[in-house]
Order: C-alpha cells, then structure tokens, then sequence
C-alpha cells in the first residue's frame, strides 16, 4: 500500500523497541536502521531516547552522520525524542565538545536540563495539535529547548520551558511517549510523513 | 511502554515513578556500561562511547586478589567522576545496606547497584528499593531471582556473571536460565500460573506480568566476565539488552582501544564482520580465572537470594 509509510528508528543505541511498537501501533510499517543502505529504504526516521554523546559518537564511527544529515536537509520527515530532540537541534547547550549534531530545526537545546535522573519526573502536556487532552511526558535526564528560530513552531511548554518544536517535516520533543503507550504523538507524526508522501 | 504503572491524575509532576525509573533503563539499551575507579577512567569510558559508568573503589578483580570487606566507595571519588563526565553515573551499595544506598542518592548518582560484588551487608533481606527516588539495578542468575528483585523496586536486571573473573560462561548459564525459564512460562496456561509463582518463589502478578510479556518488565543487561568483543556480542545475541563490563576494560592492555571495540560489538552484534575489525590488535585481554577452580566461598553469584 502506497499510503502505509514506512518509518525506520535509529538503531545505534536507544529505546528502539518502544519507538517500533509505537510506531506500529499509529499504523506504519516500522524497521530499525543501522547502515546507511537501510536509512536509504524508508520514507522517513525517528531517533530515539539513549544517551546522545553514545549516539552522536556512533554515527560517526558507522559513517551515519553525514547519510543523516542529507536526507535530513533533502526534507525526509524525521522525528526526535530527547537524545533525538538533541540531535535535531542546529545549536547544542551543555553537550561535549565533539558532540555531532545533525540539524534540522532552528533551535537551542540544553542537554540534561531538567537535571539528572533523581529529577526526572512525569507530567500531563498540553501539546497544540493533538486532540483528547494532555498527553503523557516521561522526562528523564530531559534537555529543554532554549529558544527557537522564526522557522520552528513550539508545540508545547512546561513550566516556562519549550519542550516540544516542529519546524516543517522535522518534529521533536524532550519527553518519551513511547514509555507511556499513549501513541497520539506517533500518530501526529505518522500524520505528517503520510502528508507528505 | 503499555505494561508500565500509569501515571499520577494529578496536575503535578512526579518524580521517581516506575516508569522513570524503568524508563533511565531503557535509555541505556543497546550500549556498555563500563566500570571505573577514577575520573581520568570515567573519560576514557566516555570517550570510547560508554552510555553510562559505574563508579567503584576496585573493579570485582581486585576485590578478588585483595580480599577484605568491600564497600561503597569513597563520596568524594563518586563526585569528582559525577563532575568528570556528562553521562550517567552509577555507583554501587551492598547488599541489604540501605544506608549505603541513601548516600548514593543524596550524592545524586542516577542507578545504584545494589550489588553482589560488594560484601553483603545483610543475609536475608535486600534493601526496599520502593523507598528511593533513584532507581536500583540488582543481579540475578535465574528468573525468580529477577522477580524477587523486581518485587522490591529494582528497575533494571543484569545476570550476575561472575565479576572479576573474565570468563563469560557464568554469564550465560544465568541469561539462558533467564531466558528459558520465561519460554517455559509462555507455554503455560493460567491454571499452572499459580503453582509457577510458588515454584519460583516469585510474586503472582509478576509471573503473569512475564508470561504475558515473554520479557521481563523491566531491561535486562549482562554483566559479570565479559573480557572481549565477541563475549559482548556473545551476550547481546543471547538477549541481553546491553552490558556492563568490569575489569574487562582497566585489567587489559589497552583500555581505551578494548573498550571503543566492545562498544562497536555490542551495537553491531549480530554482524561478525564488524566484531571481527573490533577484535583486531587488542593487545592483552585480562588474564582471568577458570570459574571451577574458585572456592565456593569466592562465588559471588551465591551471595544473594
């Protein structure tokens, strides 16, 4: 079926079966990627939850980064949740020193901002765009997004800080909806690669 | 994740809820968690690509050679590793020394091992893990064990191996067992639920919770005697969701090298090619011993219950 995307997660290191089981859940085809020829077999991406620095360090050794990056700047639809948001970010705050970004959205994000894991917390998000109430957030050892360009829309705050940004294709959040089993967020971005397909 | 505790209604946050901390776990999956004594071995762990360290006075293989009591390390080493690096810390208590572990906490480690590789500090009871907002990882050799951990709060699983030793086969003796003893739950039905429950000594609902999941609840990880590339990928292949290497790293030649290779494995474990590369020009792995030539007094794996 021409109208079923199919969505690959970025299997370098992560909560990759959480982001699969969502994505199937909100009605795509989901597969993991890890090699640049499997990156070039799916309509559109999610980079999970992990530990960026781990993530950021493995793309470059598999030769990922730059395969990303392309597709990235060619328009593919592409989803991050908090190591993922940190890797769609154009601008990174407390992150190493040779940390790879790949870009993506006009925004600053500060890495771990929310603190570490004893502040790691959940709370009920109002996220604009998505209907049936506030969604569920799953912050853990979240970054936040500092400030955004005129490009990037923010889809939801919490206490004063932007935590969730789209910029045309490219989607991210600092929270994990794949550890809730509320796949609406999945569903909005099933939403966008459909449109765009 | 759908079989996690569902949230407070309330409008607040909440801090320290199963799913945080089961969640910190998940994070971790794919990667290596690497021991370390010292901030400058905290660095080369980060560098090589480690997702988290764990911080601790000497790895399990000098525990061994020196013998006396082991415990928590020193607050000020936790600290200075927690300011050298900027990926999560972990750090390890004894067993039953919930004390030890409410100093971890306050020092704002991010996992704490409640751990067989320090001396236990109690012979029955295992500290309740519900009390802490930081969340606990705890060994296991068999699927009851797991679950009796998992009863008392534990957020994370890793077989107990046997630490120090650089002999993987304890390892995977107990995630075979692990694994086995959940396909041999899936066959059942809910009449033979019941009498599992009690055979594994293992709360009910937890065993309905495994049989329905075919997985535990929580992320299961391997550790104790993985030494090489292929032993990481030997564990990722047996289901192990990461793994945590001990003296594996600090006791061989060229840690920095040995441990970006076990890194590269354990992502790409499934492809020999790729863990074939990352075995080559190693230098030297750590010596290690022949687990049935130790005591039982020197088993670790036997402490714990």
């Amino acid at each position: 079926m021409t109208n079923t995307p199919v969505i690959g997660v970025l299997a370098l290191q992560g909560d990759v079966r959480e982001h699969l089981i969502a994505l199937a859940a909100a009605d795509a085809v989901a597969r993991p990627v890890r090699r640049p020829e499997e990156l070039a077999e799916v309509d559109a991406l999610v980079i999970p939850g992990g530990e960026s620095t781990t993530m950021s360090k493995l793309a470059v050794l598999f030769g990922m980064l730059e395969p990303l990056r392309e597709r990235v700047a060619a328009g593919m639809p592409v989803y991050g949740t908090c190591a993922g948001m940190i890797m769609l970010a154009d601008k990174l705050l407390d992150g190493r020193d040779d940390q790879e970004t790949l870009g993506g959205i006009d925004m600053i994000v500060r890495r771990n901002a929310f603190g570490r894991q004893n502040e790691s917390f959940e709370a009920k998000i109002d996220f604009v765009g998505i209907e049936g109430g506030p969604v569920e957030g799953v912050f853990i050892r979240a970054p936040w997004v500092e400030s955004v360009g005129g490009a990037a829309e923010v889809l939801a705050t919490y206490d004063g800080h932007t935590v969730a940004v789209r910029q045309g294709n490219v989607l991210a959040t600092s929270f994990h909806p794949e550890l809730t089993g509320d796949d609406r967020v999945h569903a909005y971005f099933v939403e966008m690669v459909r449109a765009g397909l | 994740m759908s079989t996690l505790p569902t949230s407070p209604q309330s409008a607040e946050s909440a801090i320290g809820t199963s799913r945080v901390k089961r969640g910190m776990a998940e994070q971790l999956k794919g990667g290596v968690i690497m021991d370390v004594v010292n901030a400058e071995q905290a660095k080369i762990a980060e560098d090589a690509g480690a997702v988290a360290v764990m911080a601790l006075e000497r790895v399990p293989a000098d525990i061994r050679k020196d013998g006396g009591v082991a415990r928590m390390s020193d607050p000020n080493m936790i600290e200075e590793i927690i300011e050298a690096v900027s990926i999560p810390v972990m750090a390890k208590s004894r067993i039953g020394h919930f004390v030890e572990a409410q100093v971890l906490q306050s020092l704002g480690v991010d996992y704490i091992d409640e751990s067989e590789v320090l001396t236990p500090a109690d012979e029955v009871n295992h500290s309740d893990k519900w009390a802490f907002t930081t969340p606990f990882v705890c060994g296991a050799t068999n699927l009851g064990e797991a679950l009796r951990r998992i009863a008392e709060g534990a957020a994370m699983i890793r077989s107990k191996g046997e630490a120090g030793t650089g002999n993987v086969v304890e390892a995977v003796r107990h995630l075979r067992q692990i694994k086995n003893e959940i396909a041999k739950l899936r066959g059942f039905d809910n009449n033979e639920l019941y009498a599992a429950a009690k055979e594994l000594r293992a709360p009910y609902e937890l065993v309905k919770e495994v049989a329905e999941l075919g997985k535990l609840p929580v992320v299961l990880f391997s550790a104790g005697g993985v030494a090489t590339p292929a032993d990481a990928a030997l564990m990722r292949q047996l289901g192990a969701e990461g793994v945590f290497v001990g003296s594996g790293i600090f006791k061989s030649g060229d840690p920095a090298k040995r441990a970006a290779a076990i890194v590269k494995a354990t992502t790409f474990f499934d492809d020999p090619k790729i863990i074939a590369d990352a075995s080559r020009n190693l230098g030297e792995a750590m010596v290690g011993i022949n687990c049935d030539t130790l005591p039982e007094a020197e088993r670790y794996a036997n402490r714990g219950w």
